[in-house]
């Protein structure tokens, strides 16, 4: 069988298929559909340094292709998170990656340095959730606070960090470089992108946040594009995430640049896709008598 | 064990203006209990979300589950037009049902409206013990209506005594169905109900006044059906097992919640 195992930061992955934060809790819920040990890492929803209760619902709506969402990071605190969903996620053979959330720097921080005295293989912080009014987004659409809020967790950090980048930008690649000259081991692209649905018969936002975070097939070209435009301008390892419903698409941001791909909303719709994903890419591997995986990463120039 | 899997279209037919019955062959019925719900996918791939549909009837002899649902949309509209023998994708067995064994020996008075009524049927079946031995001691089915497309009403009389309220006043009491109750002097000893948010927020003030049990089924917007992506919340009086927030979700700790437990 062709290798597929990639390596991101020193953390070796049997595969390069793992789940997009927020849309898979900590595993539990989706552990009764596939095994989590066939996945090459879980990424757990965004924790905080303490609960947040989220936002108002409505909290998500359908629209053409996909969906939005204003979840606004709902989530019980790292405390929490610690104590019960790394051990669980700790029962499997995948790696763990934890999505770190924060309204102001002493917050990420605070999250980093407890998670950094625990098992987790990585940490992804989220400077690009366009739902919550702090924080969050406010760090990741500059890239001057890209490169500040970048170097202050790699100072403290004792895992390897990706940056989840935003695609509510002008120039994806500008915010790429800071985070790689920052010092980040690897990027996270791309997050939602900002959207709002009105609903006519009610006269109002289709959400109670008014906008949301678009996310499903609909944008996948979008999060293409970003990956290979960045991948073009950064040397760190790219995981690359936007509507990925099939091993095809993962094939596509793998060969745009990404070195490691994750599901994200398209798990609401089919809840055995991470699974199918991982199967899809040995078979294409196999079909086309590649036997390493980095045979197609960023073969695309 | 939830899954996803196909089933077939048995029988597909409107009922009252835009409210359909769906008789749909699947092995999900052998799982299912009164007060679930299925994830039910157009296929449409522009409209990918599951639509969270509750289950009216469960005939584990035919391995079949009944939805009776409102077309509402570009997802419903489609599954009103799928022809017996079609197949049909669910997610499934999904929410935790009603708590039958609260009405033991009880006087049970099922309340239900609008597309809130189908949840109701299976209920009553199963408490009146139609199938099996009868659980509450009687049961009591107060349903409320926007006018005279009194659907179901038929079948619930087989499992108890229905009284009807409608928003026109064409049929039964003209109000509500704790006017309705009132009206016709029932005492509920616990009540079961399924509806839209007025009429929940008027039965959890009825049941706490009262000091009733009442178990309400609640409905919000959903994504993912199995408690995942934290779309569809409802703020609660103790903190929630998941997050420590106050907030249960409604696909998973619910739909059905004890009507004190939940700030609607």
């Amino acid at each position: 069988m062709a290798n597929t195992a990639i390596n991101i930061a020193g953390v070796e992955f049997k595969n390069p298929v793992m789940t997009a934060s927020g849309t898979f809790g900590s595993g539990m819920e989706y552990g009764e559909f596939v095994d989590l040990s066939n996945l090459g890492a879980v990424v757990t929803k965004g924790v905080a340094n303490v609960a947040w209760p989220g936002n108002p619902t409505p909290r998500v709506a359908e629209v053409y292709g996909g969906m939005l969402n204003a979840i606004g990071l709902q989530n019980p605190g790292v405390d929490v998170f610690i104590e019960r969903d790394i051990p669980f996620l700790k029962q499997f053979d995948t790696k763990i990656i934890v999505n770190v959330c924060g309204k102001s720097v002493e917050d990420y921080l605070e999250v980093v340095e407890k998670l950094s005295e625990t098992e987790v293989d990585m940490l992804e912080i989220n400077i690009s959730c366009p739902n919550v009014k702090e924080g969050a987004i406010a760090f990741g659409q500059c890239a001057d606070s890209v490169f500040d809020i970048t170097k202050k967790i790699k100072n403290v950090s004792k895992k390897p960090i990706i940056m989840k980048l935003s695609p509510n930008v002008t120039d994806i690649t500008e915010i790429a470089i800071a985070a790689e000259a920052a010092g980040s081991d690897a990027l996270s692209m791309i997050n939602t992108i900002t959207g709002m649905k009105i609903d006519i018969n009610r006269r109002t936002f289709a959400l109670a946040n008014k906008t949301g975070g678009m996310s499903g097939p609909a944008i996948k070209p979008i999060a293409v594009r970003m990956v290979y435009q960045c991948a073009n301008k950064v040397k760190i390892p790219i995981i690359g995430m936007g509507g990925i419903s099939c091993a095809e698409d993962a094939i596509e941001f793998m060969m745009a640049g990404a070195t490691a791909v994750a599901c994200g909303a398209m798990n609401f719709v089919n809840p055995y896709l991470t699974q199918e994903v991982v199967t899809g890419i040995e078979d294409y591997l196999r079909r086309n008598k590649i036997d390493d995986i980095h045979e197609i990463i960023g073969c695309v120039k | 064990m939830k899954r996803k899997v196909a089933g077939q279209v048995v029988i597909n037919e409107e009922i009252a203006p835009d409210i359909y019955s769906m008789w749909i062959e699947t092995d999900l019925a052998m799982d299912a209990k009164a007060g679930q719900f299925v994830g039910v996918f157009p296929a449409n791939q522009s409209t990918l979300l599951p639509r969270p549909i509750s289950i009216c009837e469960i005939d584990k002899s035919r391995s079949q589950l009944r939805l009776v649902y409102r077309v509402v949309g570009k997802g419903t509209g489609e599954l009103s037009h799928f022809k017996p023998g079609r197949r049909v994708m669910l997610l499934g067995v999904l929410g935790n049902g009603y708590p039958l064994d609260k009405a033991e020996g009880k006087h049970a008075v099922l309340m239900a409206g609008g597309i809130g009524v189908p949840p109701i049927l299976q209920l009553a079946k199963d408490l009146s013990g139609r199938d099996s031995a009868p659980i509450a001691k009687d049961v009591t089915i107060i349903v409320g209506y926007r006018d005279c497309n009194t659907f179901l009403k038929e079948e619930l009389e087989q499992y108890g005594r229905v009284i009807i309220a409608t928003d026109d006043g064409s049929v039964g009491t003209h109000g509500n169905v704790i006017d309705a109750m009132k009206e016709n002097g029932i005492q509920p000893e616990i009540i079961y109900a399924c509806g839209p948010m007025p009429m929940l927020r008027a039965i959890k003030t009825y049941s706490e006044e009262a000091a009733i049990d009442a178990y309400i089924s609640l409905e919000e917007r959903m994504a993912c059906g199995v408690g995942a992506c934290l779309g569809c919340v409802c703020k609660t009086k103790d903190i929630d097992k998941h997050s420590h927030v106050n907030n249960a979700r409604i696909c998973t700790d619910g739909p059905v919640f004890e009507a004190k437990e939940v700030m609607i």
